[in-house]
C-alpha cells in the first residue's frame, strides 16, 4: 500500500513537472530571423526589441557575411532545414524561393490581415516579393530597399582652385554627374591630382568576381547605354537585345571608367574595398549601395558636410539603376510558420516601418519614403527616392545563380582581364544564358 | 633468448585470459581469414570514404542533377563529358593549370635542391637556418593566402615598395594579383615560396643516404666538385627529386585554397585552375552532374599520369 502511494506521489510529480515545462517552453518562444551582416542589421536588432516587448516572442538573429550569405542560406532553404523561421532574403532568390516552396505563399495571409501591396514602392513589389514577376503572387514582404548610387567629396568639389580648373578645362561646373560622359569626365580629372597632400582617383566602380560584383556594377552603365535581359514582347529572346549595340558600349563605357580611374589594387572589389577606399580620401566618387549611406553620412572622416550623394547618371538609352535589397518571407520549413506571420503582421505596420527607417533600415513603404519629412531626413534621401523609382533587376530565375556568375565570368574578363570585345564577351554571354534556360527547361532564343 | 621467452610469456598469458568460447571459435579460424578480420575495418573504412564516393561522382557524371534543385536526376549520357571536351574556357584553364604546374615544380626543385645542398653543409647555425626554412609549409593555405594578399596591396605592401625601392618604379603603379601578365606568375611565386622546404627536405633524406666513401673515392681520383655533383650526387638524389615531382605535381595540379585566396581565379580567368572551376561548377553553379563529370577526368588524368611517372621512377631505381 506504501509504495501504491509512492508510485502515484511520484506520477502525480512527473506530470506537474511536465506541465511547468511546457508552461516554460510556452511562455519562452522564440523566432530566428536570417539575414546577412551588414549595418541595417543592427537597426533590426534594436527594432525587434519592439517585437518582443509586443509578443513576448524573443526574437534570435543569424546574420552572415555577405561573401558567405547566398551559399550558407541557400544550402539551408534547399536542405529543408528550420534553423531560420524568418529569412530576408536577395531579391534574385525569388523565383527559386517560390517554385520549389521554400518560402511561404502570403496572399492569403495579406488579405486575412488586409495588408497591400499597393502600399510599398511598386518597384519593390515586383523585386522582393513577386514570383512570377507581375503577376500578384507574393512570397514575401518588401523589408528593405536599395538600389545603387553614388557618392562624392563635396568638400573637393568646392574647392574653388579645382572648381576653375574644371571650367578653363570642360567649359562648365564641377557639380556632381548626371550622365556617364560626365562621370568619365569628372573620373578623369580628379584621377592623379594631389589633394590633401595624397594622390588621388576619379572613381571606385565594383569589380569583384566570385559572387556578384561586377554584375551589381556594370549593369548600371549598361542598362543606360541600351542593355535589356530579354524581349519584351517574346519572353527569353535575349539575341540582339542582351548583346544589343547599345549594351556593349555601355560596357565599354564601364571598362573606361575602370581602366582610367580605379585606384590601383582593385581588380576584385565590392563593397566594402569601396567604402575604404572612399573613407580613406583614395576617391572622388565612389559607386555603393544605398544601405550603406547612412554610416557614411555619419563617418567622422567623410561624412557630415564633407561627403554629397548622386543617383546612377543616365545614358543615352535611358535613366535606371540596379536594385538591391530583400524581402521578409517565411520559411516554409519553420517550426514556427504562425509565430513567424505574426511578425510580418506587425512589421508591416505604417509605424512599425516608419522606426525601421529611422533606425537606420530602408522601409519600402510608400508612407515612408515618398513623405516630405524623409526627403529632408538626409542628403542620401532625395537621390535614394528617385532611384526607387527607376531600378531595373538581374534575372530572378530558380537558376539565378549560374546565369549570374556566366556573367560575372564575361564581363570581368573582358573589363579587367581585356579578354576580347565587348560585343563577344556578350554574344558569349548569350549563348552561356541560352544553355541554362534550356537546363530549366524554358525555351530561349 | 630472453625476447623469445617474454613473447611467449605474453601470449600465454593472453590464451588464458582469453574466454574459452572466443578462444574455441578463434581456433577454428585459418591465419587467412584472422588476417581479413584484421584487415577488415580498414577494407570497409575505405570503401566507404573512397570508393563508394567515387563510382557515386561516376554515376553521377552522366545524369544532368543539379544538388541545389529538388528534381531528381536524369540520365543525359556522355552529354557532360562532351560539353566539358568541347569547352574552349575550359581548355584555356588546363592551360592555366599546366603553366602553373610546371612552373612550380620546375622552381620548387631547383631552388629546393639548392637549399639541400646548402643546408647539407653542416656550417655554423645550419640547425636554425633549417628551421627557418622549413617555416612557410607549416603555415596553414589560408594564412600564407592572407598574407600574401597583404605583402601584395599596391598602396600599402611591403612587396611592392621593395620592388619600388629596387628598380625605383612607383609602388602603387603595379599590382600584382590584379594584373593579367603578373597574377599566374604571382601565384606560382607563393606557391614555390610554400612549398620547397618540403622539396628540399627529400632532397635532404637523398643527400644524407649516399654513403660518405663514394665522395672519398672520387677524392682519390681528383674528381672536382663539378663532377662529383654530376656523377655521384644527381644520379643518387634523382630517384629522391623524382618522387618529390610526383608529390608536388599532384599537389599543384589540384592546388585550391591558397589560389582561390590570393585571386579566385582572376583577373578576368586569368588563374583560373581547373580546381577553380570544378568548385565552381559544383558549388556556386551547383552544376553536380557536370562537376562529377569534370571531377573524374581530373582522377583519370592524375592517376593515369602518376602511374606512367611510377613506372619511370621504378626504371631509374633499378638503374
Amino acid at each position: 500500500m506504501t509504495k501504491a502511494l509512492a508510485l502515484i506521489g511520484l506520477v502525480a510529480a512527473g506530470l506537474s513537472a511536465a506541465a511547468t515545462v511546457d508552461k516554460a517552453q510556452a511562455q519562452a518562444k522564440s523566432l530566428t530571423m536570417c539575414w546577412a551582416a551588414w549595418d541595417p542589421a543592427n537597426a533590426l536588432v534594436e527594432l525587434d526589441k519592439d517585437f518582443t516587448k509586443l509578443s513576448g516572442i524573443e526574437m534570435k538573429h543569424e546574420f552572415v557575411p555577405w561573401t558567405s550569405y547566398a551559399d550558407h542560406f541557400i544550402n539551408l532553404l534547399n536542405s529543408r532545414s528550420s534553423e531560420c523561421d524568418l529569412i530576408i532574403g536577395d531579391s534574385q532568390w525569388i523565383g527559386g524561393a517560390a517554385e520549389n516552396k521554400w518560402y511561404v505563399k502570403l496572399n492569403d495571409f495579406f488579405d486575412k490581415n488586409k495588408i497591400s501591396m499597393d502600399t510599398f514602392l511598386p518597384a519593390t513589389v515586383v523585386g522582393y516579393a513577386e514570383w512570377p514577376k507581375n503577376t500578384p503572387n507574393y512570397w514575401g514582404l518588401p523589408a528593405m530597399a536599395d538600389a545603387v548610387g553614388w557618392t562624392y567629396r563635396k568638400d573637393w568639389f568646392a574647392k574653388p582652385e579645382l572648381r576653375a580648373e574644371f571650367k578653363a578645362k570642360y567649359n562648365r561646373e564641377l557639380e556632381p554627374p548626371k550622365t556617364w560622359d560626365e562621370l568619365i569626365e569628372i573620373s578623369k580629372f580628379f584621377t592623379g591630382k594631389e589633394i590633401d597632400g595624397k594622390k588621388v582617383y576619379g572613381s571606385y566602380i565594383f569589380t569583384e568576381r566570385g559572387s556578384e560584383g561586377i554584375t551589381m556594377g556594370a549593369t548600371n552603365a549598361m542598362y543606360n547605354y541600351g542593355f535589356d535581359y530579354m524581349d519584351p514582347k517574346q519572353p527569353y529572346h535575349m539575341e540582339g537585345i542582351v548583346n544589343a549595340p547599345g549594351a556593349a558600349k555601355g560596357l565599354d563605357v564601364y571598362k573606361e571608367l575602370f581602366k582610367c580611374c580605379q585606384p590601383p589594387g582593385l581588380t576584385n572589389a565590392y563593397m566594402s574595398e569601396g567604402l575604404d577606399a572612399f573613407k580613406s580620401g583614395q576617391v572622388a566618387m565612389q559607386m555603393n549601395w544605398y544601405a550603406f549611406f547612412p554610416g557614411l553620412a555619419k563617418d567622422p572622416n567623410v561624412g557630415g558636410d564633407k561627403i554629397g550623394f548622386f543617383k546612377n547618371p543616365a545614358g543615352p538609352a535611358g535613366d535606371f539603376t540596379q536594385l538591391g535589397g530583400q524581402g521578409l518571407s517565411v520559411v516554409a520549413a519553420s517550426k514556427n510558420v504562425d509565430d513567424a506571420l505574426l511578425y510580418i503582421k506587425w512589421f508591416a505596420q505604417p509605424e512599425v516601418q516608419q522606426k525601421w527607417t529611422d533606425l537606420g533600415g530602408a522601409s519600402a513603404s510608400k508612407a515612408v519614403l515618398l513623405s516630405d519629412a524623409y526627403k529632408n531626413s538626409a542628403a542620401y534621401a532625395p537621390s535614394f527616392v528617385e532611384s526607387m523609382g527607376m531600378v531595373k533587376d538581374f534575372w530572378a530565375e530558380p537558376l539565378y545563380v549560374p546565369l549570374l556568375l556566366d556573367m560575372q565570368n564575361r564581363v570581368h574578363d573582358y573589363v579587367v582581364a581585356d579578354k576580347g570585345t565587348s560585343q563577344k564577351a556578350l554574344d558569349e554571354l548569350v549563348r552561356d544564358w541560352v544553355k541554362v534556360f534550356k537546363q530549366e527547361g524554358k525555351n530561349p532564343s | 633468448m630472453t625476447v623469445t621467452n617474454n613473447a611467449r610469456g605474453i601470449a600465454d598469458g593472453v590464451a588464458l585470459r582469453t574466454p574459452a568460447a572466443v578462444a574455441g571459435r578463434v581456433r577454428g579460424l585459418s591465419d587467412r581469414a584472422v588476417a581479413w578480420l584484421f584487415i577488415l575495418p580498414t577494407m570497409l573504412l575505405l570503401l566507404a570514404i573512397n570508393i563508394f564516393p567515387l563510382i557515386w561522382a561516376i554515376r553521377l557524371s552522366f545524369t544532368g542533377l543539379m544538388a541545389n534543385l529538388p528534381t531528381p536526376a536524369h540520365f543525359v549520357g556522355l552529354d557532360n563529358y562532351v560539353d566539358i571536351l568541347t569547352d574552349e574556357d575550359l581548355w584555356a584553364n588546363f592551360q592555366i593549370t599546366a603553366h602553373f604546374v610546371f612552373w612550380t615544380i620546375a622552381l620548387q626543385i631547383l631552388i629546393g635542391l639548392g637549399l639541400a645542398l646548402l643546408i647539407n653543409q653542416k656550417f655554423r647555425g645550419h640547425s636554425f637556418w633549417t628551421t627557418v626554412i622549413l617555416l612557410p609549409m607549416m603555415l596553414s593555405p589560408a594564412v600564407v593566402g592572407n598574407f600574401w594578399t597583404l605583402l601584395f596591396q599596391p598602396q600599402i605592401g611591403p612587396f611592392n615598395y621593395l620592388v619600388g625601392f629596387f628598380t625605383g618604379a612607383a609602388p602603387s603603379s603595379f599590382t600584382m594579383i590584379g594584373s593579367v601578365a603578373l597574377a599566374p606568375w604571382t601565384i606560382v611565386l607563393v606557391n614555390t615560396w610554400m612549398w620547397t622546404p618540403y622539396v628540399m627536405l627529400i632532397c635532404l633524406a637523398g643527400l644524407r643516404s649516399i654513403p660518405d666513401y663514394i665522395y672519398e673515392a672520387a677524392e682519390v681520383d681528383r674528381a672536382s666538385p663539378l663532377r662529383q655533383f654530376w656523377s655521384i650526387t644527381l644520379p643518387m638524389v634523382l630517384p629522391f627529386l623524382m618522387l618529390a615531382v610526383l608529390f608536388q605535381a599532384i599537389q599543384a595540379f589540384v592546388m585550391f585554397d591558397l589560389v582561390n585566396l590570393l585571386t579566385s581565379g582572376g583577373p578576368g580567368s586569368t588563374t583560373e585552375l581547373v580546381s577553380i572551376t570544378l568548385k565552381r561548377a559544383a558549388f556556386e553553379k551547383w552544376e553536380t552532374g557536370y562537376a562529377s563529370a569534370l571531377a573524374v577526368i581530373l582522377f583519370v588524368t592524375i592517376f593515369g599520369a602518376a602511374n606512367i611517372y611510377v613506372k619511370a621512377l621504378n626504371r631509374v631505381k633499378q638503374q
